[in-house]
Formats: structure tokens, C-alpha cells, sequence
């Protein structure tokens, strides 16, 4: 199918449009020895539920699980930070040997009194499954007596992927919901699901639909509230983003308590205003519905003249996308279509069957769609693909650099908001940024050598005329 | 808003946690050391998270690819050991990404398991997964002991363990086996450039200049140029001797090294300042004749020269310093020569002998400093410290950010991680010229901060 050498037990998860019938194999345990770019179910949980401010949250393990998960998301808080320090029972060897129940009552009585938590939440890592506390009693033991509800959430690294720690994080989230006092909900009421408020998304978010007469009652759980998540069964609706780390909490609640679910995207001018558009729709109320139409047509008339200039030097580059689910590789490459912009190669690491024949259908032909790939396959398709761009997180970034390519964070560390209308104009100013930077022509040999004339040419394109004036200088 | 408003200034004793820890877990030291290995590729066998966030921090951290495969445990694996997954992975390791040495290192999941590394690698090589003149090595890092630093000693020790061989009872005259520690890849080339200059064939191992330090030439090379090689690392046995920079990390693969091959061996504080970049040299001096070539008597004369145009505003400042045992000892004697009063010193790296260590260094001056090691030392701690009497400045990782600005007090990033600022893996602060960087990173902290703070009257041009 390619030049590109494949791993005989990774071609099955590399699907080339148009070569061959669409079947591609995900949804499976990584190939031992890879150098994948997934995590655990630790993690998984980890990110879901570090959000949420003004509970403790607890990592009942060796130092590291901890150490790497410190404040390394910036899923900001408009009120509350405890989310933000570093909680660990730091097991020592002697704690592996005779178990670490002991230390962690004492962890946590120690740090519910101090802080006085709206509730606290419990990781068990690798160890803790294998040596065997009893984790859910501890926790029961500590609500009893502290009155602060403690969960556990149980997110044993090797039980599964990061997938398997969404699961973990909604049972946990499950057992705050319904607990609290629904009075005063009105019946235009959402819950947004599944957006973490990186770099302040979850807000723009939410003012959108306040500004359409909606009111949100649970941000799950990007500036999450341990009360709102209480109550959120009283909304009218579960509007899920991220649909792998949500989608079982709002299944849960749809069947408790009868709350249907929309699934949307925010990223990008149609799934944006789809996501509005569907919310709307749903509520069926006509000042909802004329105020979400008076919204979208200031927002897209607003934005579209700015991403003229940003399209027009975009215009016919590659991109490549590698996400954490597939669903969210969708609205890129929408996104990227807004801007002129052609897929070349889309992946992801825990996509599913569904997503993955989307993406498929949404690709032009020679596309090339990579389930869980490693940083050798992903550099050659890079190359083989021609991309200008390449859309991932932190361990992608310097591998795009390295082969000259420009690079766009859409992951935890990214540090503007790409959601909603403003979104995506910040996106289209970071992937102009990125993909027109001279730094790429500094570091090809051949544009080094090239005459001056040309290299003024070649800036002039990007600076305007900034050469003109200053130009007999030397 | 202070993020850590919670923080008082009432220092609890703990006994059960840590918050904010002033350290991380061994596999990540071990992966580290390992990608100074020239064409190695670390192994992590446990769950796939751990070889994750291990990639992501030093990814963070030197603004590299951080390549490393893991042995993908499942639930079955926690059952019924790893075996089968590490010799799947050396199989595909080998047959895809063709390194020249797998280095595998344990996490605690393995570990607490009890996979016989040594025993699934010879498995391995039976079954011909790893090819004729391709290595694996081994080191076991169980995360529950030690800490990050540990993990760097025991993959370091590996390679003496697996490599170091003694193949003449003469040694080679002017051969030098240089262990750097755990410094950034700038500070390993920075020390090969002493010892070269100074007329030695250092070997230095691990070396991870040249490949987290890597020039962008527009393609994508899983093994970066640099790393030691497998005929360095062996040859690391016939050399006239060993010197280990930093006791926790590189003594006990210098020791490791003398009682398997001989080689006479001396574990030095890390050459950071003045005095311990002189210990270096003077160690260095034993094998080159006694000679000190003009060129680094003129480095140490600038560095002297630096520190008296500075030396008056240095006098009497407090610092609060955390990190890794080596650095610190290291750093704390510079402030000391520098006129400054190291004043809080905290690790989280467990260990009694760094307590010595620091005591030694700060002769009389001990009584005004508190030091600490362990679990419990760890930021928050040194937060309730400096509350309740304030420092003038901050020598750290990134991870003192939230005290600095809470306190309002200056931080210079020292140590790992560095993950809020770019370019400290190319600027060495070891030997002479790296002291003279650290120098000027110290005052520029203290004369931004004036001219900051000062009113418009007191606010002058040259200062």
C-alpha cells in the first residue's frame, strides 16, 4: 500500500482511503514493545475527573503517578484550586509489603480536616490493585467519619487503557449525582459534559448558552463544582463533548433519570453551530431558538472576514491530525477544510469502530487513518503524506519540529482556547503561526544557500513589504 | 488569588503524605540514562501510563522526542507476570525499531510481580528475538524506593554490570571514565569539553548530548547521533579510572565498576561552582601529567573576576533550594563562596547522608539552615518554611513557580523538570562557565526585582 514499513500487527490499524475496503482494526490492547503514544486507566481517570476544584483528589500510590499528574492540565477554576496540588501517599517499600490501608486513612483524615474538601476522590494506581487495600473501605470508613463523601475511583493502571479510566471516573461521578436538590432547575437547563475548560473553553462554552437563554446547570467537569455535579440530574438535557470520556455517565443518567443526550463538538464554525443549533432544537422553545439564530449569525459574520487573510496563505496545505479519541479528529478536519486545508493523515489513539468509519467517510481519497500509531510510523507517513502540519499533544510536538513541520497543540497543554466561534479564529492565527513560520526555512540547507533576492521574496510573502524601505541598506 | 493560599506558616508534622512532592519516581531517572546510550531504546515494563508520562516529562522537560516501549501490562500480565509481554516486545522492538541496545527497567508493577528481567531477556535470545550483536540490559527500579535519582544510578550501574569489561591487567594511560550524573545533555558535553581539554579520552556514560539536544536537519531519527557507544561502554573497563560526579547517582556504577574490572574509582561532588569544578580538575590532574592548560586557568579567572564585579550584591541574601541531593550539595558550597546564605535545603529524594553531606559543605554556618530529605520534604513544607521567615530567592525546578509567586520572591530554574521555560538544556551550569552562567542568572533575578520594586526616585540607569 505504501512505501512506509509496517509492523505486520499493525497493518490491520492503518487504513489507506481508497486502497482497499474500510475495515480498520481498533479498540485494542497495544502491541507490547510499541513505542504507543497512549496512556492508562489512571490516566484516564486522572484527567477526567482533575477538574473538578473543589474536591480533593487523592493518588494512593508510589510518588510518580502523582508527580506527572500535578497540575500538568490547565483545566482552569474560576473559583477553588485545591484541584491543583499534588496529593500522594507516596508507598514506600514497607507499605508494598504490609499494605498501605494504614497510611491512607491517615492521609486522608489529615487532609479532610485540613481543607475541608466538598468531597474527596481516591485513585488506586497499579500497585494498589495488586497489593490488595481495601480501598472502598477506607473510604467508607473516612465518610462516616469525616462527613466529607469519599470516593473511590478505581483506576489501576494495567486494568485496561485510558478508555477503561473514563469508566472509572463516571462510576465515581455517578455516585455524586442525584444527591443533591433539584428545586429552581428551569426546564431550559443543559449539563455540559466532557468539555475541561482548557484554557478557559468550558466559559465561552457556557456564555454562548447563556446568551440563548439556557442555563447550564453542571460544567462535568471542566471549573467543576462538587454540588452542581450533585444536582445536574435535575437539567433538561446532557450535552456531551469528548464522547470517550463522558458518554457512560450521560448513558447512566438517561437511564435513572430519563435525561436524553445530544452529542457535539465545539471546535469549528458548523460543529459549533450544529452543537448550538441541536441544543436549541432540542428545547423547542422559540426565544431559545431565535436568540441561538441571532447568536450564530453575529458570531459567524463576525469571524468569517477574519479568517480571510489566515485562508488565503493556508490555502492548499497538508495536515496531519493525531487525537486522543477519533470523534474530535472529525471537527479538525472540518476545521482545517474552513481554512483551506487538505488531511493528509488522521489518527488517534483510542478511537472507536463508529468514529474511525466517520472520519473515513469525512476523508479525502489517499487519506491515510492510523489507529494507536508510534512516533516511527507516524514520521513516515508524515514525510511519505507531504504534511505541512501535524495536530497533536505534548510527545508529538518535537517530532513534528524535528522533521521541519509546523505544529499545533489540540490536546491538555494547548494554552488558548480553540473552542467555540473565537476558537476557532485563535486557531487559525496558531496554525498560520506554526505552518508559515520562517524557522521552517532556516532549516532546510537548500533555502540557506539560495541567493538574497529570493530570500527577500520569500519573506516578503509572509511580512508584506517590510524589506521595501530598508532594502539598499546594506 | 495565591494558589496555595491554603499554606500557613504553622509547619505540621506529617506522617503519611506528601503534597506537592519535591521528587518523582525511579523508571523516569532509568529511561533518562538509558537514551544516553548511543542507539538504545529504554523499555518500560509495567503498564502503558508509566512509559507515558515518563516520555511526556522528558519531552516537557529537554523539548525532544523521548522515544521508549512499553510492555503494555493488561490485567492478565498482573496475574500471571510479565513474561510473555516482554518477549513479544523485544521481538517487535527488534524487528521495527532496530535499536542496538533495548534497556529495560522495571516499574513497580513488575516489580512487585517478580519478573526475572534477566531470566525472560536470556528467553528472549533463545528464541532469537534479539539479533546477532544487538544488547539488552536491565535494571530493576521499583518505584516505591528511592526516587528519580535512583532510577538514573541503577540504569547507570546497568551498563557497567553489562558492558564493562577488563580485557588487559594494564590500564590505558590517560583513559578516563567520566560519570556525569544526572545534569542536562549541555552540561555532559560541557564536562567532555574540560576533560578534553585537559588532554583525556574521557568515555563519558551516560551521554545524552547529541540526542536530547538533537539539531532540527528536516527528518526524523529515532537514534540521535549521540550516546555512548557499546565499544565505549566497554572499553570502560580498561581505563585508568573512574570519576563519578554526584554520589546518589553516578557512585554506584563507579563503584560497580572497581569491583568488577578494577578500575580505581573517585565519586566527586557535581562540578557546579567553583570549588567542586576545581575538585574536578584536580581529580582530572591525576591523569594528564598534572597539567591545567592555560585556556581553563583563564576560564576560572573570569569566573573569580565575575563573582568580585558581583560580590556586592550578593552579600547576606537568603536562598531556599529543592531538587535532587547531588545538585544541591553542589549548589549550596557555590552560594556559600558567593556570599549567600543558603537557608532552606529540602529533597525529596530519601537519605540520611545528604544530610551529612549539606552539613559538611555549610561548615558553621549549619545552625542557620534547616535541611531536610524524604517524604515528607517536600513543597509544601518548604512553603510553610518560607512563610514563616521569607528567602530572597528561589533555586529550583518548575514546580517552585507557585511559591514565587505567591511570596513574591525570584525563582531561577535549576533541575528537573524544567517545563515552564525553554533553552536550559543547551546552557550548561557545570564547570567554570556554567558557574558563570549561574552567576548571572542570580543577579539578573535580584536587579530585575529592584528595579521592579524601586520607586521612580531611587530607580537608576547604572546600578
Amino acid at each position: 500500500m505504501t512505501t512506509t514499513q509496517i509492523l505486520a500487527d499493525r497493518r490491520a490499524h492503518i487504513h489507506e482511503k481508497g486502497t482497499a475496503p474500510f475495515n480498520i482494526a481498533c479498540e485494542k490492547q497495544s502491541v507490547a514493545g510499541s513505542v504507543s503514544q497512549r496512556a492508562c486507566v489512571f490516566c484516564g481517570s486522572r484527567v477526567v475527573l482533575y477538574p473538578i476544584a473543589d474536591a480533593l483528589h487523592v493518588i494512593h500510590g508510589p510518588i510518580g503517578c502523582a508527580a506527572y499528574t500535578w497540575d500538568i492540565r490547565g483545566a482552569w477554576s474560576s473559583g477553588p484550586q485545591l484541584h491543583r496540588m499534588s496529593f500522594s501517599t507516596d508507598l514506600q517499600e514497607k507499605d508494598v509489603v504490609f499494605g498501605g490501608e494504614k497510611k491512607l486513612y491517615q492521609a486522608l483524615v489529615e487532609l479532610i480536616e485540613h481543607y475541608r474538601p466538598k468531597a474527596a476522590f481516591i485513585y488506586s494506581t497499579c500497585i494498589v490493585g495488586l497489593i490488595g487495600d481495601d480501598v472502598e473501605a477506607i473510604c467508607r470508613r473516612v465518610s462516616a467519619e469525616t462527613g466529607v463523601e469519599t470516593i473511590p475511583v478505581h483506576s489501576e493502571g494495567f486494568k485496561g487503557s485510558k478508555k477503561d479510566g473514563y469508566t472509572a471516573a463516571c462510576n465515581a461521578l455517578d455516585q455524586l449525582v442525584g444527591t443533591g436538590d433539584t428545586t429552581g432547575i428551569s426546564p431550559l437547563s443543559i449539563n455540559i459534559l466532557g468539555d475541561f475548560n482548557i484554557a478557559g473553553e468550558t466559559w465561552v462554552i457556557k456564555d454562548y448558552y447563556k446568551k440563548m437563554g439556557v442555563d447550564v446547570v453542571a460544567t462535568i467537569t471542566g471549573d467543576g463544582r462538587v454540588d452542581d455535579i450533585r444536582r445536574c440530574h435535575g437539567a433538561a438535557l446532557n450535552v456531551v463533548q469528548c464522547s470517550g470520556s463522558m458518554t457512560q455517565l450521560a448513558m447512566k443518567m438517561k437511564q435513572e433519570y430519563g435525561i436524553p443526550i445530544i452529542r457535539v463538538s465545539y471546535f469549528g464554525i458548523e460543529d459549533m453551530s450544529k452543537a448550538l443549533y441541536d441544543v436549541a432544537e432540542y428545547l423547542n422553545d422559540k426565544t431559545v431558538m431565535k436568540n441561538t439564530q441571532n447568536l450564530v449569525r453575529d458570531e459567524v459574520s463576525n469571524l468569517v472576514p477574519q479568517l480571510r487573510k489566515y485562508k488565503h496563505d493556508l490555502q492548499g496545505k497538508r495536515a496531519a491530525v493525531y487525537t486522543g479519541g477519533a470523534f474530535k479528529a472529525l471537527s479538525m478536519i472540518r476545521s482545517l477544510r474552513t481554512l483551506g486545508m487538505k488531511t493528509v493523515i488522521a489518527g488517534s489513539q483510542t478511537g472507536n469502530k463508529q468514529d474511525y468509519k466517520r472520519l473515513q467517510e469525512l476523508s479525502d481519497e489517499g487519506t491515510v487513518i492510523l489507529d494507536d500509531t508510534n512516533p516511527l510510523e507516524l514520521a513516515k507517513f508524515l514525510e511519505e503524506k507531504k504534511a505541512d502540519l501535524l495536530i497533536g499533544g505534548v510527545k508529538e510536538r518535537p517530532i513534528a519540529y524535528k522533521l521541519g513541520l509546523g505544529f499545533c497543540d489540540h490536546n491538555h497543554e494547548r494554552k488558548i482556547g480553540l473552542a467555540g466561534f473565537e476558537g476557532m479564529l485563535n486557531f487559525a492565527k496558531e496554525v498560520h503561526g506554526t505552518v508559515t513560520s520562517p524557522v521552517w526555512k532556516l532549516a532546510s540547507l537548500r533555502d540557506r544557500l539560495v541567493d538574497r533576492h529570493r530570500l527577500l521574496d520569500g519573506d516578503r510573502s509572509r511580512n508584506g513589504n517590510r524589506f521595501v524601505e530598508g532594502g539598499n541598506a546594506s | 488569588m495565591a494558589l496555595l493560599r491554603h499554606t500557613t506558616d504553622d509547619v505540621v508534622e506529617r506522617q503519611a503524605l506528601t503534597v506537592n512532592p519535591a521528587k518523582t519516581c525511579q523508571p523516569i531517572g532509568a529511561m533518562y540514562a538509558a537514551l544516553g546510550i548511543h542507539r538504545c531504546l529504554p523499555h518500560s515494563h509495567g503498564s502503558q501510563g508509566c512509559c507515558s508520562y515518563h516520555r511526556s516529562t522528558l519531552s516537557r522537560h529537554y523539548k525532544e522526542p523521548a522515544m521508549a516501549a512499553t510492555s503494555s501490562f493488561t490485567e492478565g500480565s498482573s496475574v500471571f507476570g510479565g513474561q510473555a509481554n516482554l518477549l513479544q516486545g523485544l521481538n517487535t522492538i527488534f524487528s521495527v525499531y532496530k535499536p542496538d541496545v533495548v534497556a529495560v527497567h522495571t516499574t513497580c508493577l513488575s516489580e512487585t510481580i517478580g519478573d526475572d528481567i534477566p531470566q525472560i531477556a536470556d528467553a528472549a535470545v533463545a528464541k532469537g528475538f534479539v539479533p546477532e550483536g544487538k544488547r539488552v540490559i536491565h535494571c530493576n527500579t521499583p518505584s516505591y524506593v528511592g526516587s528519580h535519582t535512583t532510577g538514573f544510578a541503577n540504569m547507570t550501574k546497568a551498563m557497567v554490570d553489562y558492558f564493562s569489561t577488563s580485557t588487559t591487567d594494564e590500564k590505558i594511560d590517560g583513559q578516563v571514565n567520566i560519570i556525569p550524573g544526572w545534569v542536562e545533555p549541555a552540561d555532559m558535553s560541557e564536562i567532555k569539553r574540560l576533560v578534553k581539554l585537559m588532554g583525556l579520552d574521557g568515555i563519558t556514560f551516560p551521554d545524552t548530548s547529541g540526542v536530547l539536544d538533537a539539531p532540527l536537519k528536516s527528518e526524523y531519527n529515532m537514534y540521535p547521533d549521540g550516546g555512548t557507544t557499546i565499544d565505549q561502554l566497554e572499553s570502560t573497563g580498561d581505563s585508568a579510572g573512574t570519576i563519578a560526579l554526584g554520589p546518589i547517582c553516578s557512585g554506584p556504577a563507579a563503584e560497580a565498576l572497581k569491583n568488577k574490572c578494577q578500575v580505581p574509582q573517585e565519586t566527586l561532588p557535581l562540578p557546579i561552582g567553583l570549588r567542586a569544578t576545581d575538585i574536578f580538575i584536580q581529580a582530572l590532574r591525576k591523569y594528564n601529567g598534572g597539567e591545567v592548560p592555560a585556556e581553563i586557568t583563564a576560564e576560572r579567572g573570569r569566573l573569580v573576576d565575575l563573582v568580585s564585579d558581583m560580590s556586592q550584591y550578593f552579600y547576606g541574601k537568603t536562598v531556599a533550594l529543592w531538587g535532587d541531593p547531588d545538585q544541591l550539595v553542589s549548589l549550596t558550597q557555590f552560594l556559600v563562596d558567593l556570599d549567600m546564605r543558603p537557608k532552606y535545603i529540602v529533597t525529596g529524594t530519601p537519605g540520611k547522608a545528604f544530610l551529612r553531606r549539606i552539613g559538611e559543605v555549610l561548615g558553621d554556618s549549619v545552625k542557620e539552615v534547616i535541611a531536610k530529605q524524604g517524604p515528607q520534604a517536600d513543597m509544601l513544607y518548604l512553603h510553610q518554611l518560607i512563610k514563616r521567615e521569607k528567602v530572597d530567592l528561589l533555586i529550583g525546578n518548575t514546580y517552585g513557580k507557585y511559591i514565587s509567586r505567591d511570596e513574591d520572591i525570584p525563582l531561577l530554574r535549576h533541575g528537573f523538570p524544567i517545563i515552564d521555560r525553554i533553552g536550559h538544556q543547551y546552557f550548561p551550569t557545570t564547570g567554570y562557565r556554567g558557574a558563570m552562567r549561574l552567576c548571572e542568572k542570580i543577579l539578573d533575578a535580584f536587579l530585575d526585582r529592584q528595579d521592579r520594586d524601586s520607586p521612580e526616585e531611587s530607580f537608576e540607569l547604572t546600578m
